[in-house]
């Protein structure tokens, strides 16, 4: 017996919708295994690994503000996987955002000036982003550089920036030597959206940019240019589509909606800048993006997902004593049967009987 | 020893890990698959090479289960884009977060623990060689290993019949198929191989080169071994002198900062990165649209019966 693919005319309409529920659910059965592996009671653990985080208030506050990076963060992804542009850099570029934000908040401190400046910080961190992501960008359209390379290195490059700058010019006198910066001034804060939580704007602004975004793929010509040239890229070529234009734009935008989501933790979660300021949310951006179908809706879907699975940690990790990489196995699991339910998308399986050829 | 013997050392031994991935990776690339998970296979061959050699005591039971595990996750990555003919850059990735996680959670309750050492194995007569001799035949077994493998790959893509069947699937998978070679099982192999050399570059890095396991340590060398394949024009001489320069440049870097430079240390320690990228810059300009990479890279193949 052996597995044969056969090439499918069409897609079912429902497959599509099938096949990220098909990829959860095989992840949740693969949990129970690993879970039931390391010791523990697997529907205990289910239980405070994927339901506690949803069962109160504050958890699901908790919940909105973890999904609000990872969405903004995969919608622009999306865009760029969409047209065969692989961004894998988004931690760097969400990294620089708020670095970027953050010089603003830091070089106004002791003397804010008005309800400007926290606008202008978010402004600042898209623009940083946008302008690190052209960096690959640049590199791929002129000299022909690999973009998943030179993206990914990009990574290491922010961390150790942000690492000189809280440890060097920029920490706080009075932090006791730690390296973090000052605390930001009220007006350098992104406001809360209900008194005494933790939600700001920064979870409506990514709700707003999945609509825009989802018109944009949707609804418009540009949309149609990046499905076309990530599709097909010789038709693309034929009906005068700039390849490397389109590879600029669509790093521009990830790379501001990454150093926007940057800018947004850094100033309304964090409230000041230190080297751990992302757990990783750039890399679970990639899968939020794969797992949602490299659909800005989707996208949306997925980052609640994933955000229950990091708040699940922290619960795991505090309860069962469980490490935290623990997240990052199902997280990667997650991808894995993500792509394999895809492929159902394209092919039809087939057991057959092997014969001699 | 000399200073000068005693740097070239250093240098061996930061590049040899990321020699033996890169000419694992190069030869994947070959038969046409891209795979981007050197990094958690790596991680994933450190961990349990760490691992098994301090539960059973002995080094070479480490490198063997580095090699197995770093094989193991290879066939995962397979299994994903041969039998489901899967994106191959996504998979790639996915496996890189698998490995970090799994690696993470294999690896927790040994932070710190000691481990049974690799020793070095001076080759008689070539290590008086003066010079030449210390540094190059007085070395651990892995070196040894890289040398060989350098040699053993370019000789078996470009002297035998096997190579060149591999190197077509790389080129053309429907060519080759159409001639009746079993495209698949090829590419199988040959991602089985790339597992086996990360995962013994990983065992490299816990086992000898630092003395203890901690999580995430390969640091990007896995990312930087793919960088050296395309440096190299997938030739394996050519990643042997890409890796040297990378380990150079690395060794370069701690003894500027032992040397005082007054430079902050991150930027010292940003160096190997930045210069990854202007190489990867320098060398797709001096190419000029010369020899790529194998025509069929990264490109599914689905046999039609």
């Amino acid at each position: 017996m052996r597995l044969v693919l056969e090439k499918r005319a069409e897609t079912p309409f429902a497959l599509r919708l099938l096949s990220p529920l098909l990829a959860v659910a095989l992840t949740l059965v693969s949990a129970v295994i690993i879970f039931a592996a390391m010791g523990q009671d697997p529907l205990h653990a289910l239980t405070v690994f994927f339901i506690l985080p949803l069962s109160d208030s504050w958890g699901l506050q908790e919940v909105a503000v973890k999904a609000t990076p990872l969405v903004l963060i995969s919608v622009g992804l999306a865009l760029c996987y969409r047209s065969n542009n692989w961004n894998i850099g988004a931690e760097g570029q969400f990294l620089v955002g708020a670095m970027a934000g953050g010089w603003l908040a830091l070089a106004t401190h002791g003397a804010p000036d008005g309800p400007w400046l926290m606008p202008a910080m978010l402004v600042c961190g898209a623009l940083g982003g946008a302008l690190f992501a052209l960096i690959p960008a640049l590199l791929k359209t002129r000299f022909g550089a690999n973009e998943i390379l030179t993206s990914l290195m990009l990574v290491y490059v922010a961390e150790l920036l942000l690492d000189w700058l809280v440890r060097g010019p920029w920490r706080d006198p009075q932090g006791f030597n730690m390296p973090v910066t000052v605390g930001f001034e009220p007006e350098a804060i992104v406001p809360l959206l209900l008194e005494g939580g933790r939600l700001n704007i920064g979870t409506p602004i990514a709700l707003l940019v999945v609509v825009l975004a989802a018109v944009l793929m949707g609804r418009t010509l540009k949309g149609f240019e990046i499905r076309l040239v990530g599709e097909a890229p010789r038709a693309a070529r034929f009906a005068g589509f700039s390849a490397d234009r389109l590879t600029w734009t669509v790093f521009a935008i990830s790379g501001g909606l990454a150093g926007l989501a940057g800018v947004l933790e850094a100033a309304g979660t964090v409230r000041m800048l230190q080297p751990g300021i992302s757990p990783g949310y750039g890399f679970t951006a990639i899968i939020v993006a794969f797992l949602g179908r490299l659909n800005p809706v989707g996208c949306l879907i997925a980052g609640v997902f994933l955000a229950v699975t990091f708040i699940g940690a922290e619960n795991a990790q505090i309860m069962l004593k469980l490490p935290l990489d623990v997240t990052r196995v199902f997280q990667g699991l997650l991808l894995f049967y993500v792509l394999a339910c895809d492929t159902l998308l394209l092919y039809r399986p087939r057991l057959v009987r092997s014969v001699a050829a | 020893m000399t200073l000068l013997e005693a740097i070239l050392l250093t240098v061996i031994t930061a590049s040899t890990p990321l020699l033996i991935a890169a000419i694992g990776e190069l030869v994947v690339e070959k038969s046409g698959v891209l795979n981007l998970g050197v990094e958690g296979m790596m991680i994933m061959g450190a961990a349990c090479g760490i691992v098994a050699a301090i539960a059973t005591g002995s080094g070479a039971a480490g490198v063997a289960a580095a090699v197995l595990a770093g094989m193991a996750m290879a066939a995962i990555f397979a299994a994903l884009t041969l039998g489901l003919a899967a994106n191959q850059v996504a998979a790639g990735l996915a496996l890189t977060i698998f490995g970090l996680g799994l690696s993470g959670v294999v690896g927790a309750s040994f932070v710190g623990a000691q481990r049974a050492g690799i020793g070095k194995i001076e080759i008689p007569l070539l290590s008086e060689i003066p010079f030449l001799g210390p540094v190059l035949f007085n070395q651990d077994p892995f070196v040894y290993a890289s040398f060989a493998l350098v040699a053993g790959v370019s000789w078996f893509l470009t002297r035998t019949r096997a190579g060149l069947v591999l190197r077509a699937c790389g080129e053309s998978a429907a060519s080759a198929h159409a001639l009746g070679y079993k495209v698949l099982r090829i590419r199988f192999f040959a991602i089985l191989f790339g597992g086996a050399c990360a995962g013994l570059a990983g065992a490299y890095l816990s086992l000898v080169l630092t003395p203890f396991w901690t999580s995430g340590m390969t640091a990007g060398r896995g990312w930087i071994a793919l960088a050296i394949v395309v440096f190299a024009s997938w030739l394996p001489w050519r990643a042997a002198l890409g890796a040297y320069l990378f380990g150079g440049i690395t060794i370069l870097q701690l003894h500027a900062q032992g040397a005082g430079f007054r430079v902050p240390p991150q930027l010292m320690s940003a160096l190997p990165y930045l210069i990854t990228i202007v190489v990867l810059v320098l060398i797709m300009r001096l190419r000029r649209g010369g020899a790529a990479g194998p025509a069929g890279l990264g490109i599914p193949f689905v046999p039609d019966r």
